[in-house]
């Protein structure tokens, strides 16, 4: 029931609730063109939810603490995102999932700038909520419209690099900082040869006493076509063009395209802006373009505060980038398996159903945009193949890092196992075998071929990284008899 | 050298046996197979001569493998791929391609290096067998 004051008395000077504003409608049926955030809210103690919902409601869109008559000049209804539904999180009892719609024409077009500011712009410090944060949104048709999306996307890259049916390789060169130019080159060259698809820069590689970015570039490329002849493959380096301004970003950009790189790689602290600009520059240059999602645990990992990394996947996505770093399940870093396939649906899939399971909310439309290529990196080894591609699936890149360049043999070696393993859990797969129970045995068959491969499962045969994960569902199957 | 184009490559060379139940695999996804030979396996020769059309309404994998060995014949020199296309929406492209037969010697690539100025090399990639004309190189 609407609880909005009606007529002249709304606008009486003074302060009034923001559920007496016209920010916490009820009875609201969202339209197909509205926008809807979905925020988990803790309101302090004694705020009554639906007064918080409609908080978060009025100041992500029209309102400031008190009346306005400046309201009156203009279609306000309209304007006013409207909070139509507070359910208690199940297990919960200080949290509610908020339901706020907004008009779509709230919203500059192709500006992820834009909708954050109004989104995430001023809500998170609220008083009145104790914590804050956006699980998911739903982004109409008409909107995502608006968005280029991806320049290349997973079919073009696959197209491009003659490579299908098999997730992709890479890693990252370590170590991360201290390497000279020169040294560097060598762990492209040897990583490449061996087997792997991709070398990468790691977030914090772009211009440094050690080694300048030009350096860098020149000897990248020379150890990227040096092994492209030797094993007769496409192969490539995410040459890392993040840098402190726009210019400068553009300029070792363009040396990229000059030499000869088929993909440059951004940071995501350079904002959404920056990542907006550098993907027209890539679809306009025939780049793929990589995002590393350096910072994101700042605000994505803690369940009750911040943004959900299922929203800065679909904003990436809609900002335009080829690949973006998504989680691994059994690596290092934080990663509950159905969050991340939550994710790994939202970057690669052209329609999502709502799957609460997974942490997807809502049905979105990706509206033909391309698709989105996620990469698992992170405490990863050949011996975790099997459940590598159970969790993730074919259309992505696994990036074994410190699973190729320390390996006991060398880094050929340690590329060669992990490509092995790799061809041997995909032929499995096809064949029909069921590879996740079977995983051990294949890849102990495959070593029986491939030494470097028996020497990565005996050296990090026990290496698992099993921690509970902070950012998890809240949705869980429930068990039902059937009839 | 060994050229690692294709899925498998890194494995050992598949057999028959092992080549029809990858051909199973694309059918049961409802992919046309297709068979691809060439004498120039440079990473950016896309085209490879097609040994027929895919073969859309194909549904026993022995059709594809009774043209293979027909190809073979013609062509036992020659890079052979196996290739699925997917005519899904917003795929539309090959799922898998991997090589069936490749010549008995490989002789690789010649990495050719024109310095520029500001120390920038221009890379060219060339097949050693491609000296030859077409049909002569393996």
């Amino acid at each position: 029931m609407a609880q909005t004051i009606q007529n002249d008395k709304r606008y009486e000077a003074g302060v009034i609730p923001y559920k007496k504003m016209g920010y916490w409608e009820p009875d609201y049926q969202p339209i197909d063109t509205d926008i809807i955030a979905l925020f988990r809210i803790t309101p302090q103690p004694g705020v009554d939810p639906e007064e918080a919902a409609a908080a978060v409601a009025g100041e992500s869109s029209t309102a400031t603490w008190t009346v306005v008559w400046t309201d009156r000049l203009t279609a306000c209804e309209k304007y006013r995102a409207k909070a139509y539904r507070v359910d208690q999180v199940p297990g919960n009892e200080e949290q509610y999932f908020a339901y706020i719609a907004y008009d779509i024409q709230l919203f500059e077009p192709g500006s992820i700038a834009n909708l954050t500011a109004s989104i995430i712009g001023n809500v998170f410090g609220f008083k009145a909520v104790k914590a804050l944060r956006l699980e998911d949104m739903r982004i109409p048709t008409a909107y995502m419209t608006t968005y280029k999306g991806p320049p290349t996307g997973i079919v073009v890259e696959r197209e491009r690099l003659d490579k299908f049916g098999r997730p992709l390789l890479g890693a990252t060169t370590k170590p991360k900082l201290g390497l000279s130019g020169r040294n560097y080159g060598r762990v492209v060259y040897e990583a490449l040869k061996g087997g792997l698809d991709f070398v990468k820069d790691d977030e914090n590689i772009n211009s440094q006493p050690f080694m300048h970015w030009r350096d860098r570039f020149l000897y990248v490329m020379e150890a990227v076509n040096k092994a492209t002849a030797a094993t007769g493959e496409v192969k490539g380096h995410y040459l890392n063009v993040t840098a402190a301004t726009m210019e400068e970003m553009y300029e070792r950009a363009e040396f990229a395209k000059e030499l000869g790189s088929c993909i440059i790689m951004i940071d995501l602290v350079i904002g959404y802006t920056a990542i907006q600009s550098m993907s027209n520059w890539a679809r306009k240059n025939d780049m793929i373009l990589h995002l590393h999602r350096a910072g994101h645990s700042t605000y994505t990992r803690q369940k009750n505060h911040g943004v959900s990394f299922r929203v800065i996947s679909k904003w990436m996505r809609m900002a335009g980038v080829d690949h973006i770093h998504a989680g691994t399940v059994v690596g290092k870093l934080e990663g509950d398996p159905n969050q991340i396939a939550g994710f790994y649906d939202v970057l690669r899939e052209p329609h999502n159903e709502q799957n609460l399971e997974h942490g997807v909310f809502f049905d979105q439309d990706w509206a033909g945009l391309n698709k989105c290529m996620p990469v698992a990196s992170g405490g990863i080894h050949a011996g975790q193949m099997h459940q590598l591609l159970h969790y993730l699936g074919e259309d992505t890149i696994l990036q074994f890092g410190g699973g190729t360049i320390g390996h006991p043999d060398g880094i050929q070696a340690g590329a060669t196992a992990n490509r092995v393993a790799l061809e041997a859990m995909i032929m499995a797969r096809n064949e029909g075998r069921d590879y996740m129970a079977e995983g051990p045995d294949i890849l102990q068959k495959a070593a029986k071929d491939c030494k470097p491969l028996q020497h990565a499962l005996d050296t990090w045969k026990d290496i698992t990284f099993d921690y509970t994960s902070t950012d998890t569902p809240d949705f869980v199957p429930s068990t039902t008899t059937s009839v | 050298m060994r050229i690692t184009q294709g899925t498998f490559s890194f494995l050992p060379d598949l057999t028959d046996e092992q080549i029809k139940r990858q051909v199973k695999y694309c059918l049961d996804n409802g992919w046309a197979v297709s068979l691809e030979y060439t004498d120039d396996p440079h990473p950016r020769n896309t085209y490879w001569e097609m040994y027929g059309q895919p073969m859309f309404d194909l549904r026993d994998p022995a059709g594809l493998m009774m043209d293979l060995e027909e190809c073979r014949k013609t062509y036992p020199k020659h890079y052979i791929r196996v290739t699925a296309f997917d005519s899904t929406h917003q795929w539309e492209t090959p799922r898998l391609s991997f090589i069936v037969n490749r010549p008995p010697e490989e002789p690789g690539f010649r990495l050719k290096r024109q310095e520029q100025e500001g120390r920038k090399v221009r890379y060219t990639i060339d097949s050693y067998a491609s000296d030859q004309p077409e049909g002569q190189r393996y």
